[in-house]
C-alpha cells in the first residue's frame, strides 16, 4: 500500500544522511592531506602572471618584450610601521600619499593584499628590498612591463593597461580580475588571447604571520604559468623608423605592403609617440596628454583616417575601363567638352599617356563610358544601373569595405552606389553629370591609406591581393591566420595592367612625380591630390617597385601638403630605395624632407577646449611626445611616484 | 472548540526544538564566519551579518506567532490565492527587481530586500496540496491528473529561470517525493535515479565504451531470461531500454559540449574532478573541502578557524556556512548538523503520515521534501558530492528571505498538525 512508501522515503533520507556522515568522517578524520600539521597554518593561493608574448619584426629583431618589474603589495591589517617617516623616505613618497594609499587598500580589503605601488624597476627593488623586511604587511610580487625596443609603431602595436571596470564586467567568460592587464588597442588587443598566455597557480602554506611554510600537498595541484605566444610580424623595423623620421613634423600616413604576401612592411601614423610612455606607471598622465593633443596622435591614421583618393583613383578607372572594353590601350581623349579643368601637358592619345600625365578629361571620358556602358536610353536610369555595376567592380579592389586587417577600428571609407545618390537627389533625379567628380577620385568617395596601399599591391601583382596583415606568424609554429592565406581577385585580367603600369612608370620617370625618381630602380607610381574642405590639398602618392618583380607597394598620405608630387612622392621613393638597396643616394632630398615642416598648414579641428587655441604654442605640445621615457623609468626611486 | 485549546499543547515540540537548535547553531556560526580577528566585532553588532541575522530571527518569531494565531483552515482555503500572489510577485520582480549579484530577483521595501523566488516553494507546496486534496484525483491510475501539477510547477519555474535564479528552480525537483508518496509508479523515480547515474558515468567515460557495456549487459540479460519472457516482449523491452540508455549517454555528451555554456559545463565537471581546475571553478570546492577537512575530529574551536576567516571560502555566511561548522567544530559539529536534519525531515514525514486530511499530509511531505533537497545539495556541494548550486542551508545560512520562507513553510505545517485532533478524515 501507498502508506508503506513512507519507509522507502525515510530510508532514502537516512541513507543520504549516512553517506554524508561517512564522507565527512573520511574528509575530517581519515584523510590526512586536509589536516595541516599546525592548526594555525593556512593555505594561500598565489597566482603567477605569465610573460606576455613578444613581437618580432621580419628580420627577427625584437619589437616588444617584457622587463621584469616588482609590484609592492600591502595587506592592511598586518601593517605595522613604527617609523612612518623613515618608511616614506625609503619609498620616496610623502606621508599624505602613504595614508591615502593605505586607505584605498583598506577600503578594498583589510585581509587581502592589494596593490600599493606598481612597477618598481629591478634596481629600485634591490635597493629597498632589505629595508622592507623591517616593515610587516608589505610584500613584493613579480610583474612585468611592456618594453619597446624602438620608439615607433605606437598605434599599430597598441598598448596594454589595467582592465577597466566596464571590461571587467563585460567579459564573456570570467578570466580577468581587477588590476589585471589587458591589451587595449592595436595588435595588443587583436591578439590578446594569444599574447596573454596562461596563468599559473601555486598553493602554498603559511602560518598566521604569513610566513611561507612550503608547498601544499607537495605542489600537486599547482599549475605552471605558460608564457604567451610570440608574434612574428612582417614589419621591417629599420624601414619603419626611417618612415617615421621622414614623417617628422607632418601629419599623415605611410603604409608599405609586400605585394606577394600582403604582409605590412611599415605602417607609420604621424604624428606619433613613443609607445614606452604608455607602458609605465605614468600611464594615465601620459594618456591624458596624448588624448588632449590637437593632432590626435592616438588616431591610427593608416586604417582610421578617410580621404578622397584624388588622382590615384584614376588607375582603377583605367583598369575597369580596359576590362569592360569601353576603352582600349590606344583610346585617346582631348580636353574638349569636359567640365573638369586640367593642367598643360602633352597630348594623351593612349592609356599610358593618360595615366602618366594624370589627365582629368581623359578619365572623365573613361568614367562616362563605364557608366553609360548599357543599352538603356534614359540617361537617369542608365546612370543608376551603370553606377551600381561600377560599384561592384570597384568593391573588388577593397574600396568601400573593411579589408580585414588585424587591427581594430578599420574604417570602411565610402564607395557611393545608386542608393547613396538616391538619398541625396531622389530616385531617377541624378545622372552622370551629377557624379562625374568620382572619375578623378574626388566627390563622395573616401578611402583609407591602407586601402590605397592595397590598390598599389593589386597593381603590382597584376590583379590579386592578400588581405594586408601585420602578424603572419603566431607562436612557435608561426601559424598564419587562415583568412590571410586567401587570394582575392580584382576581376581585372593581367594584360590590362600593363598599359596602366607603363603609365605609372612614366609618371615617375617624366610625369607628375619626376622630381623624386630614383636612379637605378624602376618605380611605378601615381600621384594624387586630395581636395578637402579643411584647407590645402592632401598630398598622396602610391607606388610599387621594382616593376618587374615587385617587392614593395606603398601609399603615402601627407595632410595639407599640396600636390602629390611635392611631399608624398619623395617620401615614398626614399622609403622604396632604402628598402630595396639599404641606402639612400639622394641625400639632399632626404635632408629636405626630414626637415620639412608641413604641420603649419594643417587645419586643426575646433579644439574641445578653448585653451589650446594659442597657435604659437601648438608646436610645443608635440615634442614631449617624443621624449625618451626610458630615462623616466630609470630615475631614482625617490622621484618615481611624483612624476 | 479547537480555538480554545492552547496551541502549545498540541504543537509538535520535537520539531520546534530541532528548529530552535538549528537557528542557534546557525547564528553562532554566521558570527564565526564574519568574525574579524582584528576588530573583535560583537555578535550583536548590526553592521555585520550575525547582528542582522539576529534581527531576522526576531522578526521570524513575530511571523511564527501570526501563523499560529491564524485559523488553520485559512491555508487550505487560500492556497491558490497565495499561489497567485507569489506568481504576481515573480512577474513584478522581472520588471522592477533590483539587481543583486547578477540576478534580478530582489524586491526592495525600504531597507529590506526580499526575494520572491524564496517563497515560490511555499506557494507551490500549498497549490499542489490543495489540488491533491480532491479525493477523486489518483496519481497511480490517471495520467492526465499529472498535467495540473506540472502546470503548477512549470509556471514559477519559468519565471524564476527568467530572473536568473537557477538554484531556486532546481528545488522543485523535491516534489518528486510527494508525487511518489501519493501514488506515482515506482519506476518513474527509479528511471530518474538510473538516468542520473548514467549521466555521471557518461560524463566520466567515453560514450562508446559505456554503450558497449550496456549492449553487453542487455545481451546477457536476453540470453539469461526464460524463453517465455523473451517471447512475451522481454526481448523488445530489453532492446528498447538499452537503446534509450545509449541515447541518454550520447545525449549527455552532446548536451555538455554543444548546449551548455562553458561556465555551466565547468560547474559540473568540477564536481567530478575538482582538481581539474583548481584555480577557477574548482577553487570553491577545494577551499571548502580544505576548510571542512582541516577541522579534524573535534575542530579548531569557536572563532579559531583560519580557512574560513581569511576569505578563502566565498559566500562564507550564506551558501558555504557548513564550512565554518566543519572547520571550527570538526566532525562532531558536522555530525550533529547532519543528524539534526535527518531527524527533522524524518519527523516531518511521520507527522505527515498521521494527518487525517490529504491536504495536510501532502503539504507535510512537500515541506519535508524541500528541506531535504536543500540539505542534500547544500551540504553535498561543500563536501564535493554535489555541483556548486547557490541554494541556502535552511535555518543556518544568513539571509532574511530564506529564513522567513523556511520558517513560514514549517510553521504552517505545525499549525495544521496541531489542529489534527479536531479535523475530520477525508481520504
Amino acid at each position: 500500500m501507498l502508506e508503506n512508501r513512507r519507509f522507502v522515503i525515510i530510508g532514502f533520507f537516512a541513507l543520504i544522511g549516512i553517506i554524508y556522515l561517512f564522507r565527512l568522517f573520511y574528509l575530517q578524520v581519515l584523510d590526512e592531506s586536509y589536516s595541516i600539521e599546525s592548526s594555525s597554518n593556512s593555505i594561500k593561493r598565489v597566482t603567477e602572471i605569465p610573460f606576455r608574448g613578444q613581437i618580432y619584426d621580419r628580420n627577427g629583431k625584437l619589437i616588444v618584450y617584457n622587463t621584469p618589474v616588482y609590484d609592492l603589495l600591502v595587506t592592511p591589517y598586518k601593517v605595522k610601521v613604527d617609523d612612518t617617516l623613515r618608511f616614506c623616505k625609503v619609498l620616496g613618497i610623502e606621508r599624505r600619499e602613504f595614508d591615502s594609499l593605505i586607505h584605498v587598500a583598506s577600503v578594498y580589503s583589510k585581509m587581502k593584499p592589494s596593490l600599493f605601488l606598481r612597477q618598481l624597476s629591478k634596481e629600485d627593488f634591490a635597493s629597498i628590498q632589505d629595508i622592507m623586511v623591517d616593515y610587516s604587511g608589505f610584500e613584493f610580487a613579480k610583474s612585468s612591463m611592456r618594453t619597446y625596443k624602438a620608439a615607433t609603431l605606437a598605434n599599430t602595436l597598441g598598448y596594454v593597461s589595467e582592465i577597466s571596470k566596464k571590461q571587467l564586467e563585460e567579459q564573456e567568460e570570467p578570466y580577468y580580475r581587477q588590476s589585471d592587464y589587458i591589451g587595449q588597442t592595436g595588435i595588443e588587443r587583436i591578439y590578446e588571447n594569444e599574447l596573454r598566455g596562461k596563468r599559473g597557480t601555486k598553493f602554498v602554506m603559511q602560518n598566521v604571520n604569513g610566513v611561507y611554510k612550503g608547498a601544499w600537498k607537495n605542489g600537486e595541484l599547482d599549475t605552471m604559468a605558460v608564457a604567451g605566444e610570440n608574434l612574428y610580424s612582417g614589419i621591417d623595423l629599420e624601414i619603419q623608423q626611417y618612415a617615421d623620421s621622414l614623417m617628422m613634423n607632418k601629419v599623415g600616413s605611410v603604409v608599405a605592403i609586400e605585394p606577394k604576401t600582403g604582409q605590412i612592411l611599415s605602417m607609420a601614423s604621424a604624428p606619433t609617440y613613443d609607445p614606452n610612455i604608455l607602458a609605465t606607471r605614468h600611464f594615465s598622465k601620459n594618456y591624458t596628454a596624448l588624448y588632449r593633443n590637437p593632432y590626435k596622435p592616438l588616431f591610427n591614421r593608416p586604417v582610421m583616417a578617410s580621404y578622397r583618393p584624388g588622382s590615384t583613383f584614376k588607375l582603377i578607372q583605367a583598369l575597369i575601363g580596359l576590362q569592360e572594353g569601353v576603352i582600349t590601350p590606344n583610346s585617346g581623349f582631348t580636353h574638349a567638352n569636359c567640365p573638369i579643368g586640367c593642367h598643360v601637358h602633352p597630348a594623351t592619345p593612349n592609356v599610358v599617356m593618360g595615366v602618366m600625365h594624370s589627365c582629368n578629361p581623359y578619365f572623365y571620358n573613361v568614367f562616362r563610358r563605364i557608366i553609360y556602358n548599357n543599352k538603356i536610353t534614359n540617361t537617369f536610369k542608365a546612370s543608376a544601373v551603370g553606377l551600381d555595376d561600377w560599384h561592384d567592380k570597384i568593391s573588388k579592389f577593397g574600396i568601400g569595405q573593411q579589408l580585414g586587417i588585424d587591427l581594430p577600428s578599420e574604417r570602411k571609407g565610402n564607395l557611393p552606389d545608386k542608393k547613396y545618390y538616391d538619398k541625396i537627389y531622389g530616385e531617377n533625379r541624378w545622372k552622370f553629370s551629377n557624379i562625374y567628380s568620382l572619375s578623378i577620385g574626388e566627390g563622395e568617395i573616401l578611402i583609407t591609406p591602407l586601402k590605397m596601399a592595397n590598390v598599389a599591391a593589386i597593381i603590382a601583382n597584376r590583379g590579386y591581393y592578400y588581405t594586408p596583415h601585420v602578424i603572419h606568424g603566431i607562436g612557435e609554429g608561426r601559424k598564419l591566420k587562415p583568412e590571410f592565406a586567401v587570394r582575392h581577385e580584382s576581376g581585372v585580367a593581367p594584360q590590362h595592367f600593363e598599359p596602366v603600369i607603363e603609365g605609372m612608370l612614366g609618371a615617375v620617370e617624366g610625369g607628375t612625380a619626376r622630381r623624386s625618381r630614383v636612379e637605378g630602380i624602376s618605380i611605378a607610381g601615381k600621384t594624387g591630390t586630395s581636395q578637402n574642405k579643411r584647407g590645402k590639398d592632401h598630398s598622396i602618392f602610391i607606388a610599387f617597385a621594382p616593376v618587374d618583380d615587385p617587392k614593395i607597394a606603398i601609399a603615402v598620405f601627407v595632410e595639407n601638403a599640396g600636390s602629390g608630387g611635392s611631399a608624398a612622392a619623395p617620401i615614398a621613393n626614399l622609403i622604396i630605395e632604402k628598402y630595396l638597396t639599404g641606402k639612400v643616394t639622394n641625400k639632399a632630398l632626404e635632408e629636405r624632407i626630414m626637415h620639412a615642416d608641413l604641420m603649419k598648414d594643417v587645419i586643426l579641428p575646433a579644439p574641445p577646449k578653448p585653451v589650446i587655441k594659442d597657435t604659437t604654442k601648438r608646436r610645443n605640445s608635440i615634442p614631449f611626445v617624443r621624449e625618451k621615457p626610458t630615462e623616466q623609468s630609470s630615475k631614482k626611486v625617490i622621484n618615481w611616484f611624483k612624476i | 472548540m479547537a480555538e480554545s485549546k492552547p496551541i502549545t499543547k498540541n504543537v509538535d515540540w520535537m520539531v520546534v526544538l530541532i528548529y530552535i537548535a538549528c537557528l542557534g547553531i546557525g547564528w553562532v556560526n554566521i558570527y564565526a564566519a564574519v568574525y574579524n580577528p582584528e576588530t573583535h566585532s560583537s555578535i550583536f553588532d548590526l553592521s555585520n551579518n550575525a547582528g542582522k541575522q539576529l534581527m531576522w530571527i526576531g522578526t521570524t518569531f513575530i511571523l511564527i506567532i501570526c501563523i499560529l494565531v491564524i485559523d488553520y483552515k485559512f491555508y487550505e482555503t487560500f492556497s491558490f490565492i497565495i499561489y497567485a500572489i507569489v506568481i504576481f510577485l515573480l512577474v513584478v520582480v522581472l520588471f522592477a527587481g533590483s539587481n543583486i549579484n547578477g540576478s534580478r530577483s530582489w524586491i526592495k521595501f525600504g531597507a529590506i530586500s526580499l526575494q520572491p523566488a524564496q517563497f515560490a516553494n511555499l506557494a507551490v507546496s500549498l497549490a499542489i496540496s490543495k489540488y491533491l486534496s480532491d479525493p477523486a484525483i489518483s496519481l497511480s491510475r490517471k495520467f492526465k491528473d499529472y498535467y495540473p501539477i506540472l502546470g503548477i510547477i512549470a509556471l514559477p519555474s519559468v519565471l524564476i529561470l527568467l530572473s536568473n535564479e537557477t538554484g531556486s528552480m532546481l528545488v522543485f525537483a523535491s516534489f518528486a517525493i510527494i508525487l511518489y508518496r501519493e501514488g506515482m509508479p515506482g519506476f518513474i523515480p527509479s528511471i530518474g535515479i538510473v538516468s542520473a547515474m548514467l549521466l555521471i558515468i557518461s560524463l566520466l567515460y567515453n560514450s562508446w565504451y559505456i554503450s558497449g557495456v550496456i549492449i553487453l549487459i542487455a545481451g546477457i540479460a536476453i540470453w539469461a531470461m526464460p524463453v517465455m519472457t523473451r517471447r512475451r516482449g522481454g526481448l523488445i523491452a530489453t532492446v528498447l531500454v538499452a537503446t534509450v540508455m545509449i541515447s541518454i549517454v550520447f545525449g549527455v555528451d552532446f548536451f555538455m559540449n554543444h548546449v551548455l555554456q562553458k561556465h555551466q559545463r565547468g560547474r559540473i565537471m568540477v564536481l567530478l574532478d575538482p582538481d581539474s581546475d583548481p584555480r577557477g571553478i574548482g577553487w570553491n570546492v577545494i577551499q571548502s573541502k580544505i576548510a571542512i577537512g582541516s577541522g579534524g575530529f573535534s575542530g579548531k574551536g569557536f572563532l579559531q578557524g583560519t580557512q574560513t576567516k581569511f576569505d578563502f571560502v566565498p559566500e562564507q555566511s550564506t551558501d558555504f556556512i557548513f564550512c565554518t561548522v566543519g572547520e571550527e567544530h570538526g566532525f562532531i559539529g558536522t555530525a550533529i548538523v547532519v543528524t539534526l536534519f535527518v531527524l527533522l525531515i524524518s519527523r516531518l514525514v511521520i507527522l505527515a503520515e498521521r494527518q487525517r486530511s490529504r491536504f495536510a499530509r501532502v503539504y507535510g511531505y512537500c515541506v519535508a521534501g524541500i528541506f531535504f533537497f536543500h540539505f542534500l545539495v547544500n551540504v553535498g556541494m561543500t563536501i564535493g558530492l554535489m555541483p556548486v548550486i547557490g541554494i541556502p542551508l535552511p535555518f543556518f545560512s544568513y539571509g532574511g528571505s530564506s529564513l522567513w520562507s523556511f520558517s513560514v513553510l514549517l510553521f504552517i505545517f505545525l499549525k495544521i498538525d496541531a489542529q489534527r485532533p479536531f479535523t475530520l478524515s477525508r481520504g
